[in-house]
């Protein structure tokens, strides 16, 4: 299993860069994955990470849709305006969770 | 007297009124089944009426023909379920009570939770195949159509045969091939997902099969509306596709009334939580919930509603024993995918194992084989409608293990995705 330095830390990510411990995830962590996404993380991104982070745990299957139905972001247009091109992927990555199993 | 009542008399709920019917004392277990409509579709053949290879009476037959006797059937919706009475409200007003619930409602195409998609365009541009209005309909579309630009697209990553947008987008080239008028079709094949299927192996496999053919593939094509004076689709994220002609697999939503019944975390979808392995309703012990309603990780599709069917009914026989759930279900699928020119290509895999390449023996058949193009694919996806309404629906044995198994299969860190498309 491939590891990285991420903010000082070394962290263990899977061949897509995903987290494989997300007890390992640290604000820090976020804001240096965030960054080579090029996001500039903001309040409202934080919510959603946030979000996620409790979804996960709580074993919800999370999808772009659920997101944007969710009261966290008023719609998918908006997490895909914060998080675009592939908002759930973007944003799990960035929130330490595993890559969303996409649907077969 | 034990009551079983079973909602939707579909593929999965006839084969378990079928499969339990002939395992159960009438003594002991009274059955009832019940769906709001009285005709039986063969799913699968909608693919082939929109291309004039099926005619549409062909794909329907009365529900009661495959439903045996010493299962009362009553024609109604459903209304609500409540978990905790016990209790299943119809549309009529009838309340039914249940000592054990299988719940079998399917999934249904909703154009409406588009906007813009059933407006002015819808069966004038914009056409569904996954009913049999819609198939019928594009049929008639297709036979006079002159051209142009053809989009397929799907509303949501999650539909039922998730493999038939990939089917219509190749039996769409050898119609207009056939037809002499490909060159004045451009054919734009556009999906939710990263590539033409899910997983890697097979999504390379069939994009480069799309490409081929000249098809194009739009990857991450999440759809926000369908603007109607423009004629165009747009995503989420600013991503336009005009069209000439839509072909659209609408939203997939499990029946209404899931979201009224308290069946737990069912989101706006209506997929039923669902135990991934026993294929008991997440939060009650007393209903099982088969076929494309449950959330479960794998396809929606009626090979995996069959194979459920396998492991349901050893589970529904041990709950009514009282003996632990011991089947287990592996999310095994396999799916036949017509490409046109009379061949297909075949996957089967499960919640663990992506689709290989390799072999697939069945007995009497001969081996298929697997992400290949081949003429017996093609022969065994025809040969399913005569299998469905002979001995699927009746819940006989077919001669395919209800596991997935390795057999034949080239292992994962061997296939070469650039070799199996050939
Ligand atoms: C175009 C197309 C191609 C396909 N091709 C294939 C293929 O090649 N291979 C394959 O394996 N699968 C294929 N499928 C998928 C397959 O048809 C389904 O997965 C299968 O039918 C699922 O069975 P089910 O019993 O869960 O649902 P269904 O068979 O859809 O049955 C659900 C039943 O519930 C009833 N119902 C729903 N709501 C209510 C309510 N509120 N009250 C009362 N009754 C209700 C409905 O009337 C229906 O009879 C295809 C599907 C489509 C649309």
């Amino acid at each position: 299993m491939p590891q990285v330095g991420i903010a000082g830390e070394t962290i263990d990510v899977n061949e897509e860069g995903y987290l494989t411990n997300s007890e390992e995830w640290t604000p820090d962590v976020a804001r240096e994955i965030a960054k080579v996404e090029g996001i500039e993380l903001t309040d409202k991104h934080w919510d959603v990470l946030e979000y996620l982070r409790e979804q996960h745990a709580e074993g919800a299957k999370l999808t772009i849709r659920r997101v944007g139905k969710s009261d966290v972001v008023d719609s998918v247009k908006e997490f895909y305006d914060l998080f675009p091109d592939g908002p759930l992927k973007k944003a799990s990555k960035i929130a330490g969770i595993p890559k969303p199993a996409s649907c077969v | 007297m034990n009551h079983l009542l079973i909602l939707g008399a579909g593929t999965a709920g006839t084969m378990m009124a079928n499969k339990l019917r002939a395992k159960l004392d009438e003594a002991e277990w009274e059955m009832t089944i019940v769906d709001k409509e009285k005709a039986h579709y063969y799913q699968p053949g909608f693919l082939f009426i929109p291309f004039g290879i099926y005619d549409p009476e062909r794909v329907t037959r009365p529900k009661a023909d495959y439903l045996p006797d010493g299962v009362r059937t009553l024609w109604a919706e459903v209304e609500k379920v409540t978990p905790e009475e016990r209790t299943v409200r119809l549309a009529d007003g009838r309340e039914l009570s249940y000592d054990l619930l299988i719940i079998a409602t399917g999934v249904t195409p909703d154009p409406e939770e588009t906007p813009g998609l059933h407006g002015a365009l819808w069966y004038e541009d914009a056409f569904d195949f996954y009913t049999y209005e819609g198939a019928t309909r594009l049929a008639d579309k297709l036979d006079t159509w002159k051209g142009g630009r053809l989009v397929i697209n799907m509303s949501e990553p999650t539909i039922k045969c998730p493999v038939a947008p990939l089917e219509f987008a190749f039996l769409a080239d050898t119609y207009f091939t056939e037809k002499g008028m490909r060159d004045d079709v451009e054919i734009v094949f556009t999906t939710p997902h990263e590539g033409a299927f899910t997983k890697p192996i097979a999504s390379k496999a069939l994009s480069s099969l799309m490409e081929k053919k000249g098809i194009e593939v739009v990857p991450d094509f999440y759809l926000m509306e369908v603007d109607e004076d423009e004629k165009v689709l747009r995503t989420y994220d600013g991503k336009e596709e005009p069209f000439d002609l839509l072909v659209s697999i609408p939203t997939n939503k499990g029946a209404d009334y899931v979201a009224e019944s308290d069946m737990g975390d069912v989101e706006d979808l209506n997929f039923i939580p669902t135990d991934n392995h026993t294929l008991q309703a997440e939060h009650y012990d007393d209903i099982f919930v088969i076929g494309d309603t449950t959330n479960v990780p794998t396809s929606k599709a009626g090979s995996v509603a069959h194979f459920e069917a396998e492991i349901l009914e050893e589970n529904v026989l041990s709950y009514i024993n009282g003996e632990p759930l011991t089947a287990s279900f592996d999310g095994h699928a396999n799916c036949f995918i017509e490409t046109g020119f009379g061949k297909a290509t075949l996957i089967d895999f499960n919640y663990d194992t992506q689709p290989l390449p390799g072999k697939f023996p069945i007995p009497g058949l001969g081996p298929m084989s697997l992400l290949k193009e081949t003429r017996l694919n093609h022969y065994g996806k025809l040969a399913f409608e005569w299998v469905y309404w002979h001995m699927l629906l009746q819940g006989r044995h077919i001669p395919v293990p209800t596991h997935m198994s390795m057999m034949g299969k080239v292992p994962e860190e061997e296939a070469d995705p650039e070799l199996v498309a050939a």
